[in-house]
């Protein structure tokens, strides 16, 4: 399995990929792996901002629901469109084309909350 | 836990193992919704040897299924099988199962894998007509081998011609093994059923002769979470979401197994006054074009207001579109009654459809 070196992750399983001060949310390779199939990812069109800790979002997969977490505050500025005809790619392309929201950071300081990938590591060994 | 002859077949393969009705079983092996797909279009194979098998043998072998079960096993002939349901006296369902005629005193009737105990049990309470109940369900295996290609995997390995109709059965060698192939199964596609007995060494060398036969179409492993998405699509019932022991077989929709002009069997007078008295909720299909998941539990409403719930829910990987059975207030089991999926607090439009989904 595959932890991006590069990416932070939060225990329920999301990664954000910082780029400056905007970043990228999506969820891990475990957890594609543990939800299966994904059939469609619902995240409300209108979100605007989102909240650390707070669900923003659900994946529905063949087996189950799941909320998407939000690593960081921030600013929604662009919806991952891709997903809305092929939610697959969460499954393929998890760290990739699977990217659900990209996000301006509110608090470049929150960051360091998240765990790093090799913690990450740890999380999922247990 | 128990585990059935293939579980170290399935670990091999990789699949996800999950506890299932006390046995370590195969959810899926790569994708549910792949694996659904290669039964609909060539063929598949499920390890469904968790199931149970109960043999009943005796004089009164058939006086006693007919007690026991709704539909008329009167009707069968040695080498037929036959969809019917075992109910309480109260109407309630105990179990649906297969009920296969072997000889004229020789039954064997197949049940689902978490009713083994309670409906051995269950039988042997209401066995006044001394027949011999064998419980044989940890010595069987059961494969399923399901789909447009099955027929022509399982001649090229089988000893006789296989032009067996629909809910037919007789014995064959696979493989150099002696077993019971019945034209049956879950998925609505042309299938067979294996049912064996013999160590795991032979259950793997049945496993792999099935899996080089079926080279050339293709075969897969097929695990259970397709197989509950597969009967889903054709609206089959599954004991434990749709019927239990709180549904009776009427409201259910099976009324076209239970066959109220057999004589004396348990439930009858019971099924008799509801089918007069006409009853308040009914299992019916419905699908939605909205984009929503619906599954077990969630509500059934209408202008806000609850008038059901959710029994068995999915998207259909062939439709690419939300099904359902549910339990309706009978005022809206009408087809196309419009009504809505209440999921996480938000209406989703659906309506009552005609089965199957999938029309074939």
């Amino acid at each position: 399995m595959n932890f991006p070196e590069n990416m932070k992750y939060t225990k329920e399983h999301e990664w954000l990929l910082v780029e400056g001060n905007s970043g990228k949310i999506g969820i891990t390779e475990y957890a594609q792996g543990e939800l299966g199939d994904v059939v469609f990812v619902d995240i409300d069109p209108n979100t605007s901002t989102i909240k650390s800790g707070e669900a923003f979002g659900t994946i529905e997969a063949v087996k189950t629901v799941s909320d998407i977490y939000a690593p960081v505050n921030g600013k929604v500025i662009e919806i991952n469109k891709a997903l809305s005809d092929s939610p697959e790619l969460i499954n393929s392309d998890p760290y990739g084309a699977g990217w659900m929201v990209k996000i301006e950071i509110s608090n470049p300081a929150e960051v360091s909350n998240l765990l790093d990938s090799n913690a990450y590591k740890a999380l999922i060994a247990q | 836990m128990k585990k059935t002859k293939f579980y170290e077949i399935h670990q091999k393969l990789g699949a996800k193992i999950v506890e299932f009705a006390g046995y370590l079983m195969p959810i899926q092996y790569n994708s549910i919704i792949a694996e659904h797909k290669t039964v609909r279009n060539s063929v598949g194979v499920f390890d469904v040897s968790h199931m149970g098998e109960v043999f009943v043998t005796g004089k009164n072998a058939l006086e006693f299924v007919q007690h026991i079960t709704v539909n008329d096993a009167s009707k069968l002939s040695p080498g037929r099988v036959q969809y019917s349901a075992m109910c309480y006296p109260d109407g309630g369902i105990v179990d649906d199962l297969l009920v296969y005629k072997i000889t004229d005193e020789q039954f064997m009737l197949v049940i689902n894998a978490s009713n083994i105990d309670k409906d051995f049990n269950w039988m042997n309470v209401n066995n006044n007509f001394d027949v011999k109940l064998e419980n044989q369900s940890e010595e069987y295996s059961l494969l399923a081998v399901q789909g447009p290609s099955s027929k022509d995997v399982i001649q090229k390995i089988c000893n006789r011609n296989l032009d067996l109709e629909y809910y037919h059965f007789f014995n064959a060698k696979i493989a150099g093994h002696e077993m019971l192939i019945s034209r049956t199964g879950y998925t609505g596609e042309l299938g067979y059923e294996l049912y064996f007995k013999g160590d795991e060494k032979m259950a793997e060398e049945v496993w792999d002769k099935i899996f080089e036969a079926g080279k050339e179409f293709d075969i897969k492993p097929v695990g259970l979470g397709a197989r509950d998405s597969l009967r889903l699509e054709m609206g089959f019932c599954l004991y434990g979401n749709d019927i239990d022991q709180t549904t009776n077989p009427l409201e259910a929709g099976l009324g076209w197994i239970t066959k109220l002009g057999k004589e004396n069997f348990i439930a009858k007078d019971v099924l008799l006054k509801i089918k007069s008295d006409g009853f308040k909720r009914k299992l019916v299909a419905l699908s939605s074009d909205e984009k929503c998941f619906p599954r077990h539990g969630y509500d059934i409403s209408v202008a806000g207001k609850k008038i059901g719930s959710i029994t068995s829910g999915t998207v259909s990987p062939v439709l690419e579109k939300p099904i359902a059975m549910g339990y309706v207030d009978s005022n809206y089991a009408k087809e196309n009654s419009e009504v809505n999926f209440l999921i996480r607090g938000k209406e989703s439009a659906a309506k009552v459809v005609g089965l199957p989904f999938i029309k074939k």
